[in-house]
């Protein structure tokens, strides 16, 4: 079991920023900030412009370690609990869950949400559910 | 210019969700762990993010369009069907076992670490691979998300 410290501050910023970013895309090009229809999108765009502006917000998102890097002097913290045949299984059911799901945490937990769409409201209270009970289960009855 | 500012927009996600913990599998699992080691910093994540995004896009929504398309493009299915929430129950036992959801991965590829890109891929072939089914049982339009 990995600790972790509390960061109301940090996170409260980090979920500001995500908003932000978020609301000028809806700003500049009328659609949802959501991970899984950008990437998904790149693979199969519908033009040269439609992969264009997918493939350079996705560039900007990797550049967020870097930004971080700069204003802070430290990679940000990203401790991967779980074994790496666990990590490819976990991969795998994300992808096929949020395909059939029609979004992910971006695009139904933020953009959705704040819409009040009601597909997006049962999909995160849906997949929030299943979350913690699979955290349980791993963590207190197999991993107990 | 519209590149850059794109860009820009996804420098700005990504280091909102670095800076957030969103990024850090440990962190998002112990959000869960309310039984044992529980952080709840990511209500803060989810709180501050939902309150800039509902206000923000009030606002955008009173533009006629936004500034360089034609028109809003929004997910327009108002249905809550089996497929939407299956897919979202699936969803969240890979979140579970793994910490990542693919907006906390991507951002997190740019540390280099192997295990991000080894997720990554396999979600990919998850999503391709889910694609592939969903075109095998419904010929015709394809299935945008």
């Amino acid at each position: 079991m990995y600790e972790t410290a509390f960061t109301p501050w940090a996170s409260l910023g980090g979920g500001v920023l995500i908003g932000l970013a978020a609301v000028l895309l809806m700003l500049v090009l009328g659609r949802v900030m959501g991970a899984t229809g950008i990437l998904a999108g790149v693979f199969a765009p519908a033009s040269t412009y439609d992969f264009s502006w997918r493939a350079a917000l996705l560039l900007g998102m990797v550049t967020g370690p870097a930004v971080y890097w700069l204003a802070t002097g430290a990679m940000p913290e990203v401790i991967v609990p779980a074994s790496t045949p666990m990590l490819i299984l976990g991969g795998l059911i994300v992808g096929v869950g949020v395909t059939y799901g029609s979004g992910c945490t971006s695009g139904h937990g933020v953009c959705g949400m704040a819409r009040l769409s009601p597909r997006s409201i049962a999909a995160t209270l849906t997949f929030m559910a299943t979350t913690a009970v699979t955290v349980y289960v791993v963590r207190h009855v197999i991993g107990g | 210019m519209r590149f850059i500012v794109i860009y820009l927009i996804g420098v700005i996600f990504g280091t909102g969700i670095v800076l957030s913990g969103m990024a850090n599998p440990a962190k998002v699992i112990n959000f869960f762990d309310v039984a044992g080691s529980w952080d709840p910093s990511l209500a803060f994540v989810m709180g501050g993010a939902l309150i800039v995004t509902a206000i923000g896009y009030r606002l955008v929504f009173g533009r006629a369009r936004p500034i360089w398309e034609g028109r809003f493009n929004l997910p327009t299915a108002r249905n809550l069907d089996a497929r939407l929430l299956g897919g979202s129950a699936v969803f969240g036992v890979g979140w579970g076992i793994s910490g990542f959801c693919p907006g906390g991965a991507l951002p997190a590829l740019g540390t280099g670490k192997p295990e991000v890109f080894i997720f990554v891929a396999a979600m990919l072939a998850g999503i391709f691979g889910a694609r592939y089914l969903q075109s095998l049982s419904r010929p015709g339009p394809k299935v945008t998300t």
